[in-house]
């Protein structure tokens, strides 16, 4: 059975990042599994699951130095194939103010909703910025009960939908 | 009657364009009834095309009735040499396909389509579909063409923000 390591490289965005990280571990003989790469602010972020035999922080560690890159590497348990499918979304759009996702995300974890995916982002303009927020993950409750306990909340613009995923 | 071996990737088989179906007879409907069987058989499919079983012909089973949030729908369809030949609007949604197993992702798809078929004895049929039946009557119909939903997979960056299902706040 693999034994898997999460990488996590955070730097300045620049053209090459993935080509040169990627090439690294290739040569060195490390296998990739599931990853999330994501420019953020202008940084690039990548989170990813590697397996091999060895230690690989003298294979990346060369490329971090050159691309400008905080590394840093965790031996992670668990495996490829552990996919939850979500079966809830979650949207929240509105002007930007303190505490949104601290309070939607409270609600949710309250009603045992699992967070796969989140993704938020500040569009708008700087003067008058407007904050989107979108999640999908699982909960076994009902869209009604989540609909309740948002209701709460008040001011948050929040849309609760399920997500049906088809197979075919 | 009997269970088929259903193809995953990366069977180059897939990839090909299925044949119109010219002949409506008794080995037809009985592959029907097979092909009906597999999917049935395995994960709560909503759909099947008859290449995902290797035979390369325009034919797909589909039923959207029985979804967890009931949908509107045509039931159990049996569509043959289907063609679509108006669609409307788009959303995205979350697709998974028997032949690419472990694996799911957003693709956008028409929300409003009329389609064109043969029914099993080659009788002309006509239905116009929305929401999750349309999208899956487009899933089954990109595999008589070759094509996989894993060709179609957009970011989910790309969230169209489409209509709310439900809007607290602002609206009242």
């Amino acid at each position: 059975m693999a034994e898997w390591k999460m990488l996590t490289l955070v730097g300045e965005d620049r053209s090459g990042i993935v080509a040169r990280l990627t090439d690294a571990l290739f040569r060195g003989g490390w296998n990739l599994g599931e990853a999330s790469m994501i420019r953020l602010g202008g940084n690039f972020t990548i989170m990813m699951m590697i397996s091999g035999s060895g230690d690989v922080q003298p294979v990346v560690e060369p490329v971090a130095q050159e691309m400008g890159l905080h590394l840093h590497i965790d031996e992670i348990s668990g495996g490829l194939h552990q996919h939850l499918v979500p079966n809830v979304q979650v949207r929240v759009t509105g002007a930007d103010r303190a505490g949104i996702v601290a309070q939607v995300t409270g609600v949710l974890a309250e009603s045992g909703f699992n967070i796969l995916e989140l993704e938020s982002d500040v569009a708008g303009s700087a003067s008058k910025p407007v904050y989107i927020m979108n999640i999908q993950g699982y909960a076994d409750t009902t869209l009604e009960a989540i609909e309740a306990a948002l209701n709460e909340l008040g001011d948050i613009d929040v849309s609760v939908s399920s997500i049906e995923t088809l197979i075919g | 009657m009997a269970v088929l071996e259903i193809l995953t990737i990366p069977d180059e088989r897939l990839k090909r364009v299925s044949q119109p179906v010219e002949v409506f007879d008794d080995e037809l409907r009985a592959f029907i009834d097979d092909l009906e069987e597999t999917r049935l058989d395995g994960p709560a499919a909503v759909g099947i095309a008859a290449p995902q079983v290797g035979r390369e012909q325009r034919i797909l089973i589909m039923d959207v009735s029985n979804t967890r949030k009931p949908v509107p729908n045509h039931g159990y369809l049996v569509l043959i040499n289907p063609e679509i030949t108006h669609w409307d609007g788009y959303e995205m949604g979350r697709e998974g396909c028997l032949s690419v197993p472990d694996y799911t992702g957003n693709v956008i798809r028409a929300t409003h389509i009329k389609v064109k078929a043969q029914d099993p004895h080659g009788q002309p049929l006509e239905y116009e579909m929305e929401g999750y039946e349309a999208r899956a009557l487009q899933h089954e119909m990109d595999h008589l063409d070759g094509m996989l939903f894993i060709d179609r997979v957009v970011s989910r960056r790309t969230d169209l923000f489409r209509r709310k299902v439900y809007q607290k706040g602002g609206k009242g």
